[in-house]
């Protein structure tokens, strides 16, 4: 009883925490969204030197582990003269290292789609842009998001680390009440199970927006 | 109107056009046929540039192909093509699907688009289709709805590569009565197709291609019953 009553106290700590954490998760996967398909449209691009900068970029932000990115925009960027607050740093790394596993995920949806598809669309007078733009690309919405549902998820569980440069999210949140009551498994439980409804949620929300793209398969 | 001159065209070691010439008359019916391999399907997506070829020339109604990309997407948009498998935009209806080209290439008015669509698949006899998806339609339905998509564009020529290869035999006859239609329109066409019957009652000139060359041409009548070369000869003899 008292246990839960501890835990009913402190929840509103944390689930302030949990607004910071969706706002990061939901900002870092839309602007992990247009980085991806900028991305994405570079490599499958007959442009050597596009191709080339956007393997590049994968190849750095898929390359570094994400904390050590954090760490490196938030602590180290400062000592050249560019400064950012921990929460714009929090959304930039996450949306750079989003961004990069995005653009995979577009880069297979687009090449996915069968090359009779672009021809069609050539063969009316479509310029390429135009093309991508009507008849490719929102053919690969449906095939795109089971793995942006499973990159969602990801992204949100990925937020807790940036609880290390000191952005008060749910895992930080959670930590600091821990530091001053010394009471780890109620708040680390509580967090954990907030997580995980977070994702839950996310998980029901891309089934729905699933079922509802089907249509005309 | 279409001029193609020495077009030579290989993949890697393969050569699969050689030196090929040919001219197409305004309102002309051209039927191609020959083994598969011979690059006659190559042959077509070079006119319209879906492949660009290595040496030779094609001048499209005066316009030479492949200057300057305007000029290709400009030249495409005049030249309507029909594929194998239909290739269909399978995210929009058949009506979608027929006024895509004319609202996004040529800025058409939607209404207007909407309207002459519609008239379209009357004329390939689906304007109970309108709304259908392509998946829900037979394959004979979609080709109707490509070849309708294609028209739409108002083309010069109409290119049909084997519009009726991956179609069910008894959904062949329904195509070929639309493209019947459409020569008897005075349709310029280029036609690579096996239906022999066709070629027989349609085309004002029917080309035979093998190994990258063309081989033999002449009207249906000299063609089917006195064709010169041996390889034709070998090759009408296993198909009729």
């Amino acid at each position: 009883m008292e246990t839960l009553s501890y835990i009913l106290k402190n929840l509103p700590i944390l689930l302030k925490g949990a607004v910071v954490t969706v706002e990061l998760a939901a900002l870092s996967i839309t602007l992990g969204t247009f980085v991806g398909l900028g991305i994405a449209l570079m490599k499958i691009s007959k442009m050597r030197i596009l191709k080339y900068l956007g393997q590049f970029y994968t190849w750095i932000f898929r390359g570094v582990p994400l904390l050590v990115q954090l760490i490196f925009i938030y602590l180290a960027l400062p000592s050249v003269g560019i400064e950012f607050t921990a929460f714009q740093a929090a959304v930039i790394g996450m949306t750079l290292c989003g961004g990069a596993y995005i653009a995979e995920i577009i880069r297979a949806g687009i090449l996915s789609i069968d090359k009779g598809q672009m021809e069609a669309a050539l063969s009316l007078g479509m310029t390429y842009v135009q093309a991508m733009r009507r008849v490719i690309i929102p053919q690969t919405y449906r095939r795109l998001i089971p793995p942006m549902g499973n990159e969602f998820i990801t992204l949100t569980k990925d937020t807790a680390l940036v609880s290390a440069i000191t952005v008060t999210e749910l895992l930080r949140r959670a930590q600091l009440v821990v530091a001053s009551d010394f009471r780890p498994f109620e708040m680390y439980f509580t967090a954990a199970v907030i997580y995980l409804i977070l994702t839950t949620f996310f998980t029901v929300v891309f089934n729905k927006i699933e079922n509802k793209l089907a249509l005309y398969e | 109107m279409i001029h193609v001159e020495n077009l030579s065209k290989s993949f890697g070691p393969l050569h699969v056009l050689k030196d090929i010439s040919l001219r197409v008359a305004y309102g002309e019916v051209i039927v191609i046929i020959g083994p598969s391999g011979s690059g006659k399907s190559t042959l077509l997506r070079c006119i319209n540039y879906l492949e660009a070829a290595d040496s030779g020339e094609i001048i499209i109604d005066g316009q030479r192909l492949g200057e300057n990309l305007r000029n290709i997407t400009q030249i495409r948009s005049q030249i309507g093509m029909v594929f194998q498998r239909f290739n269909l935009f399978p995210h929009m209806t058949a009506l979608e699907n027929v006024i895509e080209g004319p609202v996004t290439v040529k800025k058409t008015p939607q209404h207007e688009a909407v309207s002459k669509g519609e008239t379209l698949m009357e004329k390939v006899g689906l304007a109970d289709k309108l709304s259908a998806y392509p998946s829900q339609l037979s394959g004979g339905q979609q080709q109707r709805v490509a070849i309708a998509r294609a028209l739409a564009m108002e083309p010069k020529i109409m290119l049909f590569d084997e519009p009726t290869s991956a179609l069910d035999p008894e959904l062949v006859g329904e195509v070929l009565s639309v493209m019947k239609n459409l020569a008897r329109d005075g349709m310029t066409m280029i036609v690579v197709t096996h239906e022999m019957g066709f070629a027989r009652e349609v085309a004002d000139r029917v080309l035979f291609m093998d190994e990258g060359q063309i081989i033999e041409e002449g009207s249906p009548e000299d063609f089917f019953k006195n064709p010169q070369n041996e390889r034709t000869r070998a090759f009408l003899s296993k198909i009729l």
